[in-house]
């Protein structure tokens, strides 16, 4: 078995289609994996599989093909050592805000004090800002104090790694930022390993360490995993300063508007080994003009910016 | 504080209700019969002419059935003669009975059909099959089986009230939202907390639901099971006052009728409010 954390290998994905003819798999070939305390983004574009392959990590759907493992342990169903914060952020309507984080408090420890999870439920709420609205019913709160909620649920059970299913896609920018500042902080402050799907390219480029982009499906792969070399104390205020973030993030975008496409299907990118995806590493280049200024028809050259690993 | 929109609504109502009663009292005025002019009257009489009433009660004296009754509703002079509070608690107890016994089937069978697709299927032929039937075609049966009218009537009441619990059940917990479902499955909830803690507060709205329709056909049935079974219970009393040609009874019983019926389904109201939740 591998050194790391949590190792995926040779995943894949088909669906059963209505009538009988075999559907193309959504995805196959992902080969990635995370160590402790890395925070890693999955960007691509819709359709790609991304939530089902953080379905798969959490245990609630199987995939067609391929393994998980999590420290050496194969992914098998769901477990409280996977801690999941959901796109809708399906929180328990009739339960109010502190029931809802004590009852997964209570489903870790079972054996805990009704005090003992009334307390340690409030310290997480705490920590996303909540302590003022614990009583409060869901239906209550702004979706944004909804989502932190989630957070502190997931957060609040201590689980060996987070996965994120896209928790800030239904917010408004203004909340979207100040509930990132939040989890950048509590990430920073835990260590703890987070799987997180976006759609923000800025997000990938504040929270993440490493961002796996995705090319689009059927077929799906990963194309690229970008280190974001930037040193880890950002802040939103004032990452875009730094160098390498422009030259991060037009590399970013240059793959979701050019490049994506060109690793789809049957014709995809023969130079790729999906097995191995390349390690880039855009904001240490020298001249980040070059990437922008790729015709979007001409195949890009993809094993260019390879850096070994 | 009464809103002017409810008052205008309670005032329109008001104005129905006497409109309504006027009208009937003139309808039901005895009439001045043109054979008793000049006629024998004794023969006119003799012959169902003459002043008479139309035989359709006057509100006065259903006012007065109604003052009478509820003067003192829980007398008792032997098993033909009982107050109008005795024989709505003898069907109220049935009907509890009966509900009751639904109840406790209906809900865990419900819950075990709404979480598996398969036992779903394999019971919707037989639920389609019964919940058509009118629960008084069970009554043969019941009264050959059971050998008891009392029994027979609570029988009755437990068959016509399972269907609609059994139903809602069962699509309650099979529509429970699969986010909640995969929250319990990622933290690992085991089946027993999760079905008290998840499925059955998100069913609970439409479970209540379903109660309360079963409810209301329960209490539409128990008077047509009481006035085949006999003995005692509202249904009973307003074939009794029948066979005594006492209209003025009949209709203050089925007035009684209506007014527990809407008692009951602001009962079951209250507790879907209960529980129903906002996202």
């Amino acid at each position: 078995m591998s050194q790391h954390f949590l190792t995926v290998e040779n995943l894949k994905k088909v669906y059963p289609s209505a009538n009988g003819t075999p559907n193309p798999p959504v995805f196959e070939d992902i080969n990635f994996h995370i160590d402790k305390g890395e925070f890693v983004c999955i960007i691509g574009h819709s359709g790609c599989g991304k939530t089902t392959i953080l379905n798969v990590l959490a245990g609630l759907e199987e995939a067609s093909a391929g393994n998980a493992f999590m420290d050496s342990r194969e992914v098998k169903g769901p477990s409280l050592d996977r801690g999941v914060v959901f796109q809708s952020h399906a929180l328990m309507p009739w339960m109010s805000v502190l029931g809802n984080v004590a009852f997964g408090v209570k489903s870790k420890w079972p054996d805990w004090s009704k005090d003992k999870i009334a307390e340690h439920a409030g310290k997480y709420l705490e920590m996303v800002g909540l302590g003022h609205a614990i009583h409060k019913k869901p239906a209550e709160l702004s979706g944004g104090m909804k989502q932190r909620v989630g957070i502190a649920r997931a957060f609040a059970i201590q689980p060996k790694m987070l996965l994120l299913d896209e928790p800030f896609g239904a917010l408004d920018a203004l909340t979207r930022g100040t509930i990132q500042d939040e989890l950048l902080k509590i990430v920073q402050a835990t260590h703890q390993t987070v799987f997180m799907i976006t759609h923000d390219v800025d997000e990938a480029i504040l929270l993440a360490d490493k961002i796996m982009l995705m090319s689009n499906g059927p077929h799906a792969k990963i194309a690229e995993i970008v280190e974001v070399t930037m040193p880890r104390n950002r802040t939103r205020a004032g990452i875009h300063h730094d160098p390498q973030y422009y030259k991060i993030r037009n590399h970013l975008v240059d793959f979701l508007v050019n490049r994506s496409k060109t690793y789809a299907g049957v014709d995809a990118e023969m130079f790729h080994d999906p097995k191995n995806p390349p390690l880039v590493r855009p904001g240490l280049e020298g001249d980040p003009a070059q990437v922008v200024a790729l015709p979007a028809e001409k195949p890009a050259p993809l094993l260019k910016q390879v850096v070994n690993h | 504080m009464v809103s002017k929109f409810t008052l205008k609504a309670a005032f329109i109502s008001l104005m129905m209700l006497l409109v309504f009663l006027g009208a009937w009292h003139l309808a039901t005025q005895p009439k001045e019969s043109t054979a008793a002019i000049g006629g024998d009257a004794e023969y006119a009489a003799l012959m169902g002419k003459g002043e008479q009433k139309t035989g359709f009660p006057t509100p006065a004296m259903v006012g007065q059935s109604f003052v009478t009754y509820l003067s003192d509703p829980f007398y008792d002079k032997g098993p033909n003669d009982k107050g109008i509070g005795i024989q709505i608690a003898y069907s109220l107890g049935r009907v509890a009975l009966g509900f009751l016994l639904a109840t406790l089937i209906a809900l865990p069978v419900g819950f075990v059909i709404g979480m598996s697709p398969l036992l779903y299927r394999a019971f919707d032929p037989f639920i389609q099959v019964l919940k058509p039937i009118s629960p008084l075609a069970w009554m043969p049966l019941a009264l050959y089986s059971l050998k008891d009218s009392d029994i027979s009537g609570i029988f009755v009441i437990f068959i016509c009230s399972i269907w609609p619990m059994l139903l809602n059940t069962a699509f309650g917990v099979a529509s429970v939202r699969r986010d909640w479902i995969n929250v319990a499955r990622t933290l690992e909830v085991n089946p027993l907390r999760k079905a008290f803690m998840v499925v059955l507060p998100a069913a609970a709205p439409t479970i209540l639901t379903g109660m309360r329709i079963s409810m209301g056909i329960a209490w539409l049935v128990i008077v047509a099971a009481e006035m085949l079974v006999g003995g005692t219970g509202i249904g009973y009393f307003v074939w009794n006052e029948w066979n005594n040609l006492a209209l003025p009874n009949v209709i203050f019983a089925v007035a009684m009728i209506g007014v527990v019926g809407m008692f009951l389904d602001l009962l079951f109201g209250w507790l879907q409010k209960l529980v129903t939740y906002r996202e």
